[in-house]
């Protein structure tokens, strides 16, 4: 424990407090970029395109080799991979758009066809002379164990520019997030937006390949996104929110990764931050499932509740077994169904209200109440008092129930 | 009529009008489609509140109502497609559950994907699934009933088409020979004139008045107010609550239309109604 | 080539290929259409915790656990990611993308904090596969097809791929109606009273059959790949879901076969000893079919989107 403690505060040596920071601007990135995907629900384009970077790693690889360069040479990989991601992000584009296949089918040919391919281009490699070494699988899932001080460094640095693009970005990006027409509308060019937006999610999948690996780097592009989704309705705060998820969760994983030992970095990260989603998920204040139950509860109870005394006002029996237990429970009724003292009063003053509303209606025909007059809402949220009070002089006020005579 | 009044100790009394029970189980025995205290919300909000309808056997009726006031909801929250939040529905009495096979449901046309690899016959012979089973072969009558169908709709030159292929009024057409495929006791259609040529609205129209004539129920969500009374001889009017129901003549009148529609609806609008109403 | 060597090396991994690609792209025609393409995809990544799990309960690398494990891990997922979407009002893809990754990372770490030093488990084994080395090794010749002592010898993969490939034929055809109807229109489906949501969730867990059952012979690359590839090159090929249907297993038989040729016999022909990994070669393949289809497939694009152009 005191291992995580000491890597928290950047103790576990050089590499490890540079992979810390690179790993957190990497979330921040992640989290940040990978909000505008998901508010424009093309979330797992970016598993298309973490996909379809392996058979750039390789190309690149045997590329370098045959040049007589190393083949290992980070930002040689790098830019390989990049180039077959971009490769595959417009097969997407073009698939979806030219032929009748959905976008889901296109993502996953793209993906599924690229990362075969890249395989195969692995297993060419394995068989080379230089191959034997060139530990490319690493790739997949990423590793830091081992992981050179300059591409730490490169890590690092890639991270802080995808940072400062998102923000310099986010306007545009918002926009076109929330409403593509609108933007066009705007005289927006939605596709360049759209193709930019891809080019920074591509950009972070690249980065992240060699810290969380292909596979994982999606993780790190959705799961951020849809946490801060939960903590707030607002696009700029969810952008923001969903970086600081990202950043912590790539902070505190590569902590615990360096202190720990088989911890993979990747991984863990995903995991920490699936952590904080599974909370946001039940606890989040307004959207969390938590608050939904018991919402849900109680305006179920509301409407049965007001639908059973308008059948007891209206004198019908009541079948439902729901409003029956409701209006047993608070003494509204007795358990052969009919209704109590304090049953049939709260039932008058539901009728009284009904007919409030009759006349509500006749009075204020052009005033758009339709909506409002859906059984639930009071009518005293709708009108003033001294409305109401008009309403019930118009009504006659209590006065006589039939057939006992009184007037 | 319900009176309340004040009691000495605070309360109000209710003196209840008694005979309504009896009447209304003997109605609904004999209702093509009933539903008592039918609730459906979208979240928060009711989108139909507590609503009773007993819809006539033998007749052609008009769910009529704004955008947005439930008319849609009322008739999938009655199929099940939608979950209720309470209510039960019934079907000559029956359960729905119990009754399916006396409904056919005509969906809105936008609700499904046109581009889907398939043809204008195999979609009538959809129709058939309850009488040709999980294994069963389609067989020659199959076809000639699906034919029929279509031709009733006045689409049979069009029964290998692919359905991509089709207009918007032929699409509802083919929707339409789905539902007649079924030979049900009931039919229950979603907004069938909404964005079709008037060609295609005047084949739905004598479709369904044939249906009514074999002693058939129609019921329709149905939008355009100046030709409810041309087409449909009940109402029910909707706007998250029931507002009214009966026939055209006593129920469609500008009181009930001004409270459906409330300011939405401009007073000239209805006259305009009105005057086509006493002019036949 | 066509001597005992093919039935000693060749004709098992084959069979194999073509049966895993023809159970995956069965279901996928129908997954395809209901824009759920991207479910092989979810229950491909979370076969390795899956498989992981299975090993820490049994201790030992054995096929029929493992294949248990993986299973539930896919109805897990199926579960999990249905719930993600309905309690957190999530979109589909979304939800998908959480749920998957979260269980693969969880895969990942169990395996990396176990000590399976000891046996052949591992990553990358999962995403690829080991088509190549299921081999038949007491094959002399097509005469060992009707020696007993020989058949036996067989891997056992041959046989499950083959039963799961034949239940998905007759999963497909005993249910095919219900699952047409209520692919098109669901709400017709469920007038009728068809229970929708017993056949969607029939359908996912028939895939996550499909794909764990292939994904022990040949990865799971070819799963996903299969599940979409075929399908999709398929439903640009024709107008009607029964064609359709013929085409995607034409497709997914065409791609086993020349992706295990190319793979095994390709690198010889540029003179290099060494295969590659025939699974990422069907998946290429299949890729390629696909490229073709969009293309010069006859229906390859939308009408609409065909009118659009013209006008």
């Amino acid at each position: 424990m005191s291992n995580i403690v000491t890597a928290l505060f950047l103790g576990a040596g050089y590499n490890a407090a540079l992979v810390g920071i690179g790993a957190s601007l990497l979330g921040f990135a992640a989290g940040a970029a990978g909000t505008f995907l998901f508010l424009r629900k093309r979330a797992l384009v970016s598993d298309a395109v973490a996909h379809a970077t392996l058979p750039g790693v390789g190309l690149a690889f045997m590329l370098m080799v045959f040049l007589g360069g190393d083949g290992r040479n980070l930002v040689g990989l790098l830019a390989g991979s990049m180039l077959t991601a971009w490769i595959g992000l417009l097969l997407v584009e073009w698939m979806a758009r030219r032929t009748r296949l959905a976008e889901d089918a296109a993502i996953g040919a793209v993906l599924s066809v690229f990362f075969g391919a890249g395989i195969v281009l692995l297993t060419i490699i394995q068989n080379m002379s230089q191959g034997r070494q060139a530990g490319l699988e690493s790739f997949l899932l990423g590793s830091t164990a081992g992981m050179l001080f300059q591409d730490a460094v490169v890590i690092a640095i890639g991270g802080t520019l995808a940072v400062l693009a998102t923000y310099v970005l986010r306007r545009p990006m918002t926009m076109v997030a929330f409403d593509a027409e609108y933007a066009a509308a705007s005289g927006m060019n939605v596709r360049r937006i759209d193709l930019t937006m891809m080019g920074l999610v591509m950009a972070v999948t690249v980065i992240g390949l060699k810290l969380v690996g292909l596979i994982l780097i999606v993780a790190m592009l959705i799961i951020p996104a849809v946490t801060a989704r939960f903590w707030t309705e607002r696009s700029d705060r969810v952008i923001w929110s969903a970086g600081i998820i990202g950043a912590v969760s790539g902070y505190v994983g590569a902590a615990i990764s360096a202190s720990v030992p088989a911890m993979p970095t990747g991984p863990i990260i995903v995991l920490v931050c699936a952590g904080l989603f599974l909370f946001s998920l039940f606890f989040a204040p307004s959207r969390g499932v938590a608050a939904a139950i018991i919402r849900h509860y109680r305006f179920q109870k509301r409407v049965h509740w007001r639908q059973g005394l308008l059948s007891v006002s209206r004198g019908e029996p009541i079948h439902d077994p729901m409003t029956l237990r409701v209006l047993r429970k608070e003494g509204l009724l007795r358990a052969d169904g009919v209704a109590t003292e304090a049953g049939r009063a709260r039932a008058a003053k539901i009728a009284r209200d009904e007919r409030r509303w009759d006349i509500a209606r006749e009075v204020h025909q052009d005033a758009g109440l339709t909506g409002r007059y859906d059984g639930l809402t009071p009518i005293e949220d709708v009108f003033t008092q001294d409305e109401i009070d008009e309403f019930d002089r118009i009504i006659g006020g209590p006065v006589s129930v039939q057939g006992q005579g009184a007037a | 009529m319900i009176t309340p009044k004040a009691t000495p100790s605070g309360n109000v009394e209710l003196a209840f009008d008694q005979k309504r029970p009896a009447e209304t189980a003997q109605k609904i025995e004999r209702s093509p489609l009933a539903v008592r205290g039918l609730t459906v919300s979208y979240g928060q909000k009711p989108a139909v509140f507590s609503v009773d309808a007993t819809f006539e056997p033998e007749a052609m009726t008009a769910i009529i109502g704004p955008n947005g006031a439930g008319k849609s909801t009322l008739l999938k929250a009655s199929l099940g497609v939608i979950p209720r939040l309470s209510g039960d529905v019934t079907v000559f009495g029956q359960p729905i559950e119990l009754a399916r096979e006396k409904i056919a449901y005509v969906p809105q046309r936008a609700s499904v994907d046109w581009d889907f690899p398939t043809t204008v016959i195999d979609v009538v012979l959809m129709g058939l699934y309850r009488s040709v089973g999980l294994l069963g072969r389609i067989k020659g009558v199959h076809r000639a009933r699906a034919l029929d169908c279509l031709e009733r709709v006045g689409m049979a030159d069009f029964s290998s088409r692919q359905i991509g292929q089709l207009s918007g009024g032929q699409q509802q057409r083919v929707f339409l020979a789905r539902a007649l495929a079924q030979e049900a006791e009931l039919y229950l259609l979603d907004e069938p004139f909404a964005g079709v040529d008037a060609a295609t609205e005047r084949a739905i129209i004598n479709v369904l008045k044939g249906l009514k004539e074999r002693r058939k129920a129609v019921v329709a969500v149905h939008h355009d107010l100046a030709t409810v009374q041309a087409y449909f001889d009940h109402v029910f009017l909707i706007n998250v609550r029931k507002i009214a129901e009966g026939p055209v003549a006593d129920a469609f009148t500008a009181d009930s239309l001004h409270a459906t529609y409330g300011g939405r609806l401009a007073t000239a609008h209805i006259d305009q109604l009105n005057i086509a109403d006493s002019g036949v | 080539m066509m001597g005992s060597e093919f039935v000693m090396f060749s004709l098992t991994p084959l069979l194999i290929g073509i049966f895993a690609s023809i159970a995956c792209a069965l279901p996928g025609n129908f997954l395809v259409l209901r824009r759920q393409a991207l479910i092989g995809d979810a229950i491909s990544h979370v076969v390795l915790p899956g498989i992981v799990v299975a090993f820490l309960f049994t201790g030992v690398v054995s096929a029929v656990p493992m294949l248990l494990g993986a299973a539930g891990a896919a109805v897990v997922a199926v579960v999990l990611i249905e719930a993600v979407k309905r309690l957190g009002r999530i979109e589909p893809g979304a939800a998908m993308g959480v749920v998957f990754t979260s269980l693969f990372a969880g895969g990942v770490l169990l395996l990396e904090q176990t000590d399976t030093s000891t046996v052949h488990l591992d990553v990358e084994h999962a995403l690829m596969g080991n088509l190549e080395s299921l081999i038949w090794f007491k094959a002399k010749g097509w005469h060992s097809l009707l020696d007993p002592a020989a058949l036996a010898s067989i891997p056992d993969e041959l046989w499950r791929m083959a039963a799961v490939c034949v239940l998905m034929i007759l999963l497909t055809a005993v249910f095919w109606r219900p699952l047409k109807i209520s692919t098109f229109d669901e709400g017709f489906a469920q007038a009728l009273g068809l229970p929708i949501n017993a056949i969607s969730f029939g359908l996912v867990i028939a895939a996550a059959i499909a794909a764990v059952a292939a994904f022990d012979a040949v990865g799971s690359i070819i799963v996903i790949a299969m599940f979409i590839c075929p399908p999709a090159a398929a439903r640009l090929m024709t107008n009607r879901l029964e064609v359709q249907v013929l085409w995607s297993v034409a497709f997914a038989t065409l791609s086993a076969i020349l992706g295990y040729v190319f793979a095994g016999y390709g690198p010889l022909w540029f003179g290099s000893a060494n295969a590659v990994s025939a699974a990422g070669m069907i998946a290429a393949v299949s890729g390629v079919i696909l490229g073709l289809a969009c293309l010069f497939g006859p229906h390859r694009s939308r009408i609409g989107a065909g009118r659009d152009a013209a006008a």
